[in-house]
């Protein structure tokens, strides 16, 4: 039997920033200092949003939730976590 | 044309045969008393290959509503069969259903809800799901039982909601009546083929029933609202075509006896109100202007029809086979009462509970109270 009626239905594609800008959870954020950065790769590998650039070290603010695992793995300690204002 | 075939039927193999002619998907199933008997008789039906459809057992009730679910939105006609406590430990995932928008058909056989057990019916197990939202019919015979199924499903596709086939336990579901099954012929033309416009399908991957913020929740919820009222001219309209296809009539949203010229109406459910005709038959020879109103759609509640057939200053009889606890009486006189008030006010309403876990409830019983309750 078809539908006589429109259905809204709640069905997202995967897509970024198809959850919303999760980005205003954060209370902290995290920093990189680039000079102690050598680009190894863990945090790209930790992070569980997947907001951190895997060449530049760079973090997508829009939707990192500021959960500071990057923090805690970073290997030269070029990450901390800075209170949001 | 082949002709309609009668055979004796219990309500639960009326179920049954209604879900083979239907021609559904996918069954997942899990046993309690008094359903058991639907599933065993579809699980029969698949392994001789009657019915061309996937069983799945589970391992409860939350578990068969959630395959029921998946395999819905996969695009699948799904159908499952519960009661009583099995209906409530579905409760989350009724809503799943129906916030989903999956046109998924359940029959619950109404029974009496624990604790203290009991394996008789009631319909406090059903009318506890009000709030699901799901449609609700309740049926009083078995041949309803199967024509209501072939109509849920068309409602159900129609609107994308789920709906749940009650009928009541043993009274129905294990007593033999007289079934006509219509052609295969007829039946396919009265419900075509499930077209769901969307279906979870791996090659276009979706995500569903996801997180939503406020703004997108609320509407969703007030869709949801809209539609399960839209449904009643959609069940209106299946009962007619059914008739119009099959020549069987059940009532729509509502069935009545002996309504036009009434003073007294008794106003009840499921099998009770069959019986109820015989009592009105014996008020009526008694003297009394006695007459019937059954809702045969619970939910969404049929105020206009009721309103519309109700005489002018009739005293109805609400007799409820359930509690409203926090409340004296039942359920359906809260909700009559509601529908009646500023609209009908010609209207006296009382209300008796009755049938408690399979309590009988005789002609002659319901009669005698009916005349007692115009005292009260």
């Amino acid at each position: 039997m078809k539908a006589v009626t429109k259905a809204y239905r709640p069905i997202s594609w995967p897509m970024k920033g198809a959850g919303g800008d999760t980005g205003t959870w954060r209370t902290h954020r995290p920093v990189v200092d680039i000079q102690k950065c050598t680009k190894c790769q863990i945090c790209w590998i930790y992070c569980p949003e997947a907001v951190i650039d895997r060449e530049e070290s760079i973090v997508d603010y829009r939707y990192c939730k500021g959960c500071g695992v990057c923090a805690a793995e970073c290997p030269t300690g070029a990450i901390s976590m800075v209170k949001e204002e | 044309m082949k002709a309609a075939q009668v055979t004796m039927e219990t309500g639960a193999h009326a179920a049954a045969l209604a879900v083979k002619s239907a021609r559904v998907d996918v069954v997942p199933g899990y046993p309690i008393t008094p359903q058991t008997s639907i599933m065993e008789a579809v699980a029969e039906m698949v392994e001789n290959g009657e019915l061309h459809a996937r069983f799945i057992p589970v391992e409860g009730e939350h578990s068969a509503m959630a395959a029921a679910v998946a395999a819905s939105a996969a695009g699948a006609r799904v159908f499952t069969a519960t009661s009583a406590n099995g209906l409530l430990y579905m409760h989350e995932v009724l809503h799943m259903a129906s916030g989903g928008r999956l046109p998924v058909v359940m029959c619950n056989v109404n029974r009496g809800i624990f604790a203290p057990w009991t394996l008789w019916a009631d319909h406090q197990d059903s009318m506890a799901q009000r709030d699901t939202g799901w449609i609700q019919y309740h049926c009083s015979s078995n041949q309803e039982v199967f024509n209501t199924i072939l109509q849920a499903f068309r409602v159900a596709e129609q609107i994308n909601i789920p709906v749940m086939v009650n009928f009541d336990g043993f009274t129905i579901s294990h007593c033999l009546m007289p079934l006509t099954v219509p052609p295969q012929e007829e039946i396919d033309r009265f419900l075509p083929p499930h077209e769901p416009e969307w279906r979870l399908d791996p090659a276009h991957p979706s995500s569903f029933s996801n997180v939503t913020n406020a703004p997108e929740y609320a509407p969703f919820r007030q869709m949801l609202s809209d539609d399960i009222m839209a449904a009643i001219p959609l069940v209106k309209q299946a009962a007619q075509e059914y008739k119009d296809i099959t020549g069987m009539w059940d009532g729509d949203t509502i069935d009545t006896y002996r309504l036009e010229d009434a003073e007294v109406v008794a106003f009840a459910v499921n099998s009770m109100a069959a019986e109820l005709r015989l009592s009105v038959d014996i008020l009526r020879e008694q003297g009394i202007k006695a007459g019937l109103l059954r809702p045969r759609l619970y939910l969404p509640f049929p105020a206009e029809d009721i309103i519309n057939a109700l005489p002018q200053n009739a005293q109805v009889m609400v007799l409820d086979r359930n509690y409203n606890f926090g409340h004296p009486g039942g359920i359906l006189a809260a909700e009559l009462k509601s529908v009646l008030f500023g609209r009908r006010n010609d209207i006296t309403v009382k209300n008796r509970v009755m049938g408690i876990g399979g309590i009988d409830l005789t002609r002659r019983f319901m009669a005698d109270e009916i005349r007692a309750m115009m005292d009260d």
